[in-house]
């Protein structure tokens, strides 16, 4: 569980939160920066957006590692965009400012950067709002209150029921793999793809038929339980919504609204400083 | 799957969570395909595959949407919306034949992998090929060869994975399944 983000327990307002209000938040969240191109807009979320992550009390031990990849991961994204399309920045502000010369078929201009820059913030402002869901939202309390906003409690189940097996499947898979490896069997780098496709499937094997194993037992374990009998159940994890909860959710609303406002309010998704 | 009370039981429940669970995990397992970024053979793709083929459109669509949108957050921090949805698109067609494939029952051979595989490479070319650029380009604006040229790499790495792992998967699980039953018939 190295690199995976996952619930830790603090107690900030944040984390008091109800589950499904800072799911509105993150969803509303990452539509709004879905749908604008306004460099102003992404940028007030940018900001806001840190500033929500650190009262989080959220720790660089606790993302650092999946930051540095996701920034490696936009930095590839960024190149690909340039060597695939090095006219798309002109293609949406319509003008061409020339900048310099990199190599042939491909001048820089201003409107490149911006664009890319733009590209850039889009990611960045969605970021944040994730680890903040994922590292202050106990699933447990999340699938009650699911539940409690009109959700069927049977799909709550089945979030809860995922973020309950990741890390036991994950160790599964750890398992497998070690035991593997010890039989002399490599998920190595340099092996010829066939070779590493079969070595793949020795640790995939194993690990998909006990996981129907397990759909088995946990289903009739549940089914004992007398699961899906009734119409209602009650939750021991559940968290009524509080006054706090009510804030924050039309504080999103309100903020996405404005935002989209001033996004398409000259008729444009981006904002364009070149004219 | 024995009783036909409700199109979405205690068994489908439980699949959606474990399905989804295994898929968080198997995006760590890929084997990267050339320079083009985010696109790699997702050995995750085969196993929604199988997945979707044995419990069907609802489990297959769910465990693709929420999987692959769980997945990317845990590990990639973000979720690139417009390639969650394809996933989903992709577990709901291989899903809605289903019946047909009868992993269950112990028969998945021969003519049924056929299909399998037809089915698979129709379902991958209308969510990566179609669904994953034209979303792209709706919702990120990004430029459209870049696009097409990564939703056809992604094509081309899942139909290989499908076909290999998503065939494997639903051969072997339908053997065991098949033959689960101890008792043989005495002269």
């Amino acid at each position: 569980m190295s690199r995976v983000l996952s619930y830790e327990e603090k107690n900030t307002w944040i984390h008091r939160l109800c589950g499904v209000t800072k799911l509105i938040f993150f969803l509303l969240w990452s539509l709004t920066s879905m749908l604008t191109y306004d460099t102003r807009v992404l940028l007030v979320m940018l900001v806001l957006s840190i500033v929500i992550l650190r009262a989080s009390k959220t720790e660089w031990r606790q993302i650092g590692t999946v930051f540095k990849f996701i920034l490696f991961f936009l930095f590839i994204n960024l190149i690909a965009i340039y060597v695939l399309a090095p006219n798309q920045g002109t293609l949406i502000y319509g003008t061409d400012t020339y900048v310099c010369h990199l190599f042939k078929g491909h001048d820089l201009n201003q409107e490149m950067i911006f664009y890319e820059i733009n590209v850039f913030l889009k990611y960045m402002t969605v970021v944040p709002t994730v680890f903040i869901f994922l590292v202050t939202t106990n699933p447990s309390e999340f699938a009650a209150s699911m539940n409690r906003v009109g959700i069927s409690y049977k799909i709550g189940y089945a979030i809860a029921i995922s973020l309950r097996y990741i890390p036991d499947i994950q160790s599964d898979f750890v398992k497998i793999k070690n035991a593997q490896q010890a039989r002399g069997i490599e998920m190595a780098k340099k092996a010829p793809f066939f070779q590493r496709i079969k070595h793949i499937c020795a640790i995939l094997f194993p690990l998909v038929f006990s996981s129907m194993d397990r759909i088995d037992v946990v289903s009739n374990a549940m089914e004992l339980r007398g699961f899906g009998k009734h119409k209602k159940r009650t939750w021991y994890m559940g968290k009524a919504l509080k006054k706090s909860d009510y804030i924050v959710v039309a504080f999103v609303v309100l903020f996405s609204a404005v935002a989209l406002f001033v996004t398409f309010r000259d008729g444009s998704r981006f904002y364009n400083p070149f004219i | 799957m024995e009783t036909k009370k409700s199109k979405f039981g205690i068994k489908e429940v439980v699949a959606i969570g474990i399905g989804t669970a295994l898929f968080v995990v198997l995006t760590e397992v890929a084997i990267p395909l050339g320079f083009i970024p985010n696109t790699a053979l997702q050995v995750r793709a085969g196993m929604l595959a199988f997945i979707a083929a044995l419990f069907g459109p609802i489990v297959g669509g769910v465990v693709g949407l929420l999987g692959h949108a769980l997945g990317d957050a845990v590990f990639y921090g973000s979720v690139w919306w417009s390639w969650v949805i394809p996933d989903a698109v992709f577990g709901i067609a291989v899903g809605l034949f289903a019946k047909k494939f009868a992993i269950n029952d112990g028969g998945f051979d021969g003519k049924k992998i056929a299909l399998f595989n037809v089915v698979q490479v129709v379902a991958n070319a209308v969510a990566w090929i179609l669904c994953a650029p034209v979303l792209d380009i709706v919702i990120y604006k990004e430029p459209a060869n870049k696009v097409f040229l990564q939703g056809i790499w992604a094509f081309i790495g899942d139909v290989i994975i499908c076909a290999i792992i998503g065939s494997l998967l639903g051969f072997g699980y339908s053997k065991i399944k098949g033959s689960s039953s101890s008792l043989s018939k005495e002269d």
